[in-house]
């Protein structure tokens, strides 16, 4: 098998559907069709300097410009759990609880993955190192931004609730619990539902790339499952870290809900 | 029982208040909606940042871990919220079951679920889960106001009987003038109860009109 190489006029064809989908959004006064234009073309620049970049990495041997990049992702990936949630944390920790959770949670699995399971030689390889860590960050993101999402928005609406088991004499921890349970969970329902329809309704976009690459679709699998697996440990271990965190610094140190740590609704 | 002492406590719309509720006295808050009593008794609970301290005899608020201290000092906000199914799970395991037959229900109650109670049950409910936990002080914010007269009355009778046989010193927000008036008569046992009013932003006593 070889590669067929994509040529702009392939990519234009695919484009024009994007233009009858805004199109069809005008017509029946969707309003979203500036919103998909936007998107597309967002993407379009992202991935085109994307694939620019990793061209440049890729030929790269050093450790300091692959460390950055990842650091980048990173950001990347905390500002964009931060613009995901209703109620905000106020001041650093909007950006900081998302941020510090990945990266705890993503960086520990995919080293662990990259040293002791794929056995990569130097660990940091960034054909393996990059995709990987993006997969892991943008499930894990996704799962950390719905936990902390539900979080911040039920301890918001049950203040009622929680108070009142405070003033019963609860621990800020008694009085929490359910909520951080609640969020835990909902933090981790989209990939453990994702690993369970796993090549039953869609194949997951890395194995398709692998075949779609030529490799054989047995060791593709294979992959899968690895990456599903990190993906599942990543955004376990993030969401929790995040629920942690999150929910201790809704108390202060004499275990009063501080709601005003909070921004309020609306955007 | 001890006392119950504000010193210089200061919450948002409040000038600092000193206080003292001696063991056993009631004091009666009242004023306009939004001038700070609802938030003069979180602050007392230690729900609310606030500066001053308040002190239950020797012992300072600062000086208890804040659970600890918010069962001492059992506060009862206005609305009443619940967090489990069934009622009897909001109650410790050993409480006198003597609270609920004096607030007007039989022992069946601890297995209804919260979702069917009426307001005034759960604000009746409420007052009995707070006094399980045996408060040494009782602070009170509006705890008759979904009540029809006869459950008022049993309400305001367990009051006085946990003033007069856990000489707990009581600071109740009440809006109702003719409550204030009832219970601020000396009965066997029991002094007369002080009346605060709160005028702009201080407190005074509400003169009998």
């Amino acid at each position: 098998m070889t590669l067929i190489l994509l040529s702009p006029l392939d990519l234009a064809l695919a484009a024009s559907l994007v233009l009858l989908l805004a199109l069809l959004s005008w017509r029946l006064h969707l309003g979203v069709e500036q919103r998909v234009l936007i998107a597309a073309l967002r993407s379009v620049i992202q991935l085109s300097l994307i694939g620019l970049v990793l061209n440049f990495l890729f030929a790269q041997t050093n450790f300091t410009f692959i460390g950055l990049w990842t650091l980048v992702m990173l950001g990347v990936a905390g500002w964009e759990v931060m613009a995901r949630q209703k109620h905000r944390y106020r001041g650093a920790w909007g950006f900081g609880i998302g941020t510090l959770s990945m990266f705890l949670s993503s960086f520990s699995v995919i080293l662990l993955a990259l040293t002791l399971i794929i056995g990569v030689e130097p660990w940091w390889q960034p054909q393996y190192l990059i995709p990987l860590l993006g997969m892991l960050l943008g499930n894990t993101m996704s799962g950390i931004a719905i936990a902390l999402d539900n979080l911040s928005r039920q301890a918001w609406e049950g203040r009622g609730r929680i108070e009142a088991r405070l003033l019963l004499g609860q621990s800020w921890e008694c009085a929490i619990r359910d909520i951080r349970r609640d969020s835990m969970r909902a933090g981790l329902i989209p990939i453990v539902n994702s690993m369970a329809a796993a090549g039953l309704v869609s194949l997951p976009g890395m194995m398709t790339g692998q075949i779609l690459s030529g490799s054989p679709p047995m060791e593709a699998a294979k992959y899968q499952m690895m990456i599903l697996f990190l993906i599942t440990a990543g955004t376990g271990l993030g969401s929790a870290a995040a629920v942690w965190v999150g929910s201790r610094r809704l108390f202060d140190h004499r275990q009063r809900l501080r709601l005003d740590r909070l921004t309020g609704p609306g955007r | 029982m001890p006392e119950l002492r504000l010193q210089g406590l200061r919450t948002r719309n409040l000038a600092p208040i000193d206080l003292q509720i001696a063991p056993g006295d009631l004091v009666f808050l009242s004023g306009p909606s939004g001038s700070g009593k609802s938030l003069l008794l979180r602050a007392l609970a230690d729900l609310d940042e606030h500066q001053g301290e308040v002190w239950l005899d020797a012992t300072p608020c600062a000086a208890l871990p804040t659970p600890e201290w918010r069962r001492r000092v059992g506060l009862l906000p206005a609305e009443a919220f619940w967090w489990h199914d069934r009622v009897g799970d909001h109650f410790p395991t050993r409480h006198d079951p003597n609270l609920l037959d004096r607030l007007g229900f039989g022992p069946e109650v601890l297995d209804w679920q919260v979702g069917r109670l009426s307001t005034g049950e759960r604000q009746r409910l409420a007052l009995a889960r707070l006094l399980a936990l045996q408060p040494q002080a009782l602070l009170l914010d509006e705890a008759t106001a979904n009540l029809d007269p006869p459950n008022r009355d049993r309400v305001e009778a367990l009051i006085q009987d946990y003033r007069r046989e856990q000489s707990a010193p009581i600071l109740w927000v009440s809006h109702d003038p003719d409550q204030r008036q009832r219970l601020a008569a000396p009965t066997p046992g029991l002094t007369g109860a002080r009346r605060l009013i709160i005028r702009g932003d201080r407190l005074e006593e509400e003169s009998t009109p």
